[in-house]
């Protein structure tokens, strides 16, 4: 069945298809439409759910953790400023191995405040031990919250998992999308069972516990044995996913990369124009090839690998900014080739932040640096569409 | 339980008694039965909980009591594997049947 | 069913000898029995009755962090009743985990009236990390970050927040501040605190002999005092009926202030000036003066 929707509802549908049982939410742009939708499935009788609108995003987490560990299926939605706000408690979801999944409206932070889309917000999480999937569409949004719960869930994993969808871009705006049946999910994802120890008074345990320094690295060496088996269980979750609904994940994909000499690397919904651009310099004979990074954790160095080994130039385009380094993904992405016998040219290209459009403009410089940068020396960290005279002379350097 | 768990949880419930915390003991509480009126008020205050309640018949008349007919109430009884010596029981017994003396190892 | 005679609460914990929240944890457990979830603040309570892999725990116990002891109790709730089991929640946070930085989880839990009860040990100030004050902290006590000198004698400027008062004002099911050294009172409070629906919330007095500088022998008396000199007033106020606010304690005849005074290290200075020890049995003869008339026999 074909459903008009907007990519917050997509995160909600994968809720309600999940049967979700407890949703704390708090509002924040632009992912307000997850927790409205949510209360109105529930005032309609669509779905039985508890929902619990929290005094913030904070105490969001912390209820959505307190739900997991009474044994039941929890799904949350922030954004920006109250995924930052989130932030101590995320490393407690996933130390305490519980398979929440939280959608993202990818949005800016501030200073200055800004609503639009960027990525930093996920990527500032990126070390909190959640697993993180961008989508491109609001199906892969739909798709990717439903699987999220599987591969969260799974005995081999036990970790939060987060799906970005970029803000307004994807969340604001209305996509057809091919909406699951009910029984379809059911079969799908099973009947929700914690495989992990709940806060049962049948079985009193102690969830939270103070670890010494002769406990608490073995914790941390456990969940990154689960972000390890996570690259496998994602696999497997993708492919049985393909099979019953018929639409194709993978953690990384390559489109027109057979011999491509310099591909463009992209997360999220900027992929879309992306493939426009690639299609067309193919058209005029040009060796390019598109990359989308579904899957940003686990990190999927593997693949990564194995899809841009042979390219001479790789053109990193993200909506993040390390300050004083570069973008997450570029510095990832070098240190996944460091101790490769050979590898491509890495370079970074900072685009779209805080709403900034990205267009056909923007992926011709991008294309016209990488392309020099075959036989030249260029910048490593490149800014693309920034007044940069205008910042230089406030900056006090022109 | 395994060394390590996942997540950190812990299965045995109360598996603190492992820890011995007698030895942390300066001073010593000693009940003086003579005395007990067998008021609980030491069980009730008593923070570890280290005081423990027998309301077996055995133990509730063969232990001696102020008044025959108090041996019809619970006996009160210092575990000291647990006792850390606070001395709270000591000084909320209201009948001074507690002494509380150096510990001696 | 009466559980008055287990314990749900082990001992071999590490809590200090003469610590006072033990005695409050023992007795709501006991009370509420094995049908119980406790959530617990990050704090001494926290710590020290759980180093991995050893608790002090015969219930199913969760910590999450310092400030949302009472989100995650919301939570635990919320699971419960998604799953259709009648559960006692109980969320245990000392006064800076309570009144401080978990004030807004609180205040979130209790206006949304989530069935939990939620009870503050309170040691008047940030025991756990060395005696730090808080807003829980009387006018006149020596904390670390409240310290006595030449230029500040009093050390804490500010009087200890009505935080009992403040969760009442969120129309809380029930509310009520409760002493272990006044026993029967204490006990009556926590029954009916586990017996009403909705959010509840007790104010427990619990002294730190560490912090407050006694004898740890000496914990119970000092409490008792505590409110038999009117310091710390007992009374209880249901559905955020402020008004009627109803005092269920009240001592045959206040003992001075001083009383209390004297035997904490932490009020030692206070005792040097006279004024200082006339301000503060002024001001409990005010709040009685005041709210006295609140007492129901």
């Amino acid at each position: 069945m074909k459903a008009m929707i907007r990519g917050n509802e997509s995160i909600a549908y994968a809720f309600k298809l999940a049967r979700v049982q407890v949703v704390p939410a708090y509002p924040i742009t632009p992912s307000t439409l997850v927790p409205e939708k949510i209360s109105e499935f529930i005032a309609n009788g669509e779905m039985n759910a508890e929902f619990i609108p929290v005094e913030s995003e904070h105490s969001a987490i912390s209820a959505a953790i307190g739900a997991s560990a009474k044994g039941v299926r929890v799904g949350t939605a922030t954004a920006s400023q109250g995924l930052a706000l989130m932030h101590e408690v995320l490393f407690i979801a996933s130390g305490m191995r519980l398979p929440i999944v939280m959608g993202i409206g990818n949005r800016a932070l501030s200073a200055p405040i800004n609503i639009w889309c960027d990525h930093q917000d996920m990527m500032s999480a990126r070390d909190t031990g959640w697993m993180q999937f961008y989508a491109e569409s609001n199906q892969e949004g739909l798709d990717l919250g439903i699987m999220a719960f599987k591969i969260a869930e799974d005995p081999r994993v036990l970790l939060p998992a987060m799906v970005g969808l970029d803000a307004f871009v994807l969340t604001h705006t209305v996509e057809p999308v091919e909406m699951p049946e009910q029984k379809d999910v059911d079969d799908f994802l099973g009947e929700f069972k914690p495989n992990y120890v709940i806060l049962d008074p049948k079985k009193p345990a102690t969830l939270g516990a103070f670890a010494f320094p002769e406990h608490y690295m073995e914790f941390k060496y456990g969940q990154w044995i689960a972000m390890q088996q996570a690259k496998k269980v994602i696999d497997e979750v993708f492919e049985e996913f393909e099979n019953r609904f018929g639409r194709r994940y993978r953690k990384v994909s390559g489109e027109f990369m057979e011999d491509a000499e310099i591909a463009i690397v992209t997360m999220g919904s900027m992929t879309g124009t992306a493939r426009e651009f690639v299609r067309k310099l193919r058209e005029k004979g040009e060796k390019v090839g598109l990359v989308k990074i579904t899957t940003f954790r686990p990190f999927p160095k593997e693949e990564l690998i194995s899809v841009l080994k042979d390219v001479k130039v790789v053109a990193v385009m993200e909506r993040n900014i390390s300050h004083g380094f570069g973008g997450a993904v570029y510095a990832e992405l070098g240190s996944a080739f460091v101790n490769q016998p050979s590898r491509p040219k890495i370079l970074d290209f900072i685009v779209g932040l805080g709403g900034r459009d990205i267009t056909f403009k923007t992926f011709e410089e991008v294309y016209g640096v990488a392309k020099k940068a075959i036989e030249n020396d260029v910048d490593e960290v490149n800014w693309v569409d920034v007044n940069k005279e205008a910042v230089l002379k406030a900056e006090g350097l022109l | 339980m395994e060394v390590i768990t996942r997540g950190g949880v812990i299965t045995e419930p109360g598996n603190s008694v492992e820890n011995k915390t007698g030895s942390w003991r300066v001073f010593k509480p000693v009940i003086n039965y003579e005395k007990c009126i067998r008021c609980l008020i030491c069980w009730r205050y008593c923070p570890e909980p280290s005081i423990l309640k027998i309301d077996d018949e055995e133990t509730k008349m063969n232990t001696p009591a102020p008044k025959e007919a108090m041996k019809r109430l619970p006996v009160v009884k210092i575990d000291y594997d647990y006792c850390k010596g606070c001395g709270i029981c000591y000084n909320e017994c209201p009948v001074h049947a507690i002494d509380f003396v150096r510990e001696e190892r | 069913m009466n559980y008055e005679n287990q314990e749900f609460f082990a001992p071999g914990h590490g809590m200090c000898a003469g610590c006072a929240a033990p005695i409050v944890v023992k007795w709501v457990l006991k009370l509420a029995g094995p049908n119980t979830i406790v959530v617990n603040a990050t704090g001494c309570l926290e710590v020290a009755t759980t180093p991995y892999p050893r608790t002090a725990w015969r219930v199913p116990w969760i910590h999450v962090a310092f400030e949302n002891a009472a989100a995650v109790a919301s939570g635990v709730e919320a699971a419960a009743r998604a799953k259709g089991e009648k559960l006692n929640i109980i969320a245990f946070g000392g006064d800076g985990g309570t009144a401080d930085i978990g004030f807004q989880a609180l205040s979130g839990m209790v206006e949304r009236g989530h069935n939990v009860l939620y009870v503050l040990y309170d040691n008047e100030a940030y025991m756990n990390t060395g005696i730090q004050r808080s807003s829980a902290t009387p006018w006149g006590a020596w904390t670390t970050t409240s310290k006595v000198g030449r230029a500040n004698p009093i050390g804490e400027l500010r009087p200890k927040k009505p935080i009992a008062r403040i969760i009442a004002a969120h129309n809380a099911s029930y509310v009520a501040t409760a002493n272990p050294a006044i026993f029967n009172d204490f006990k009556k409070k926590v029954e009916k605190a586990l017996q009403t629906e909705g959010a509840k919330f007790l104010h427990v007095l619990s002294s730190c002999t560490t912090g407050w500088r006694h004898d740890p022998s000496k914990t119970v008396e000092i409490m008792r005092l505590a409110t038999d000199t009117g310091i710390f007033p007992l009374y209880e106020i249901e559905n955020g009926d402020i008004e009627n606010m109803r005092i269920t304690y009240k001592p045959k005849e206040f003992k001075p202030v001083e009383e209390y005074l004297k035997m904490q290290g932490r009020f030692r200075h206070l005792l040097k000036n006279p004024e200082y020890v006339k301000k503060l049995q002024e001001d409990v003869n005010a709040w009685w003066e005041k709210y006295g008339h609140h007492y129901k026999k």
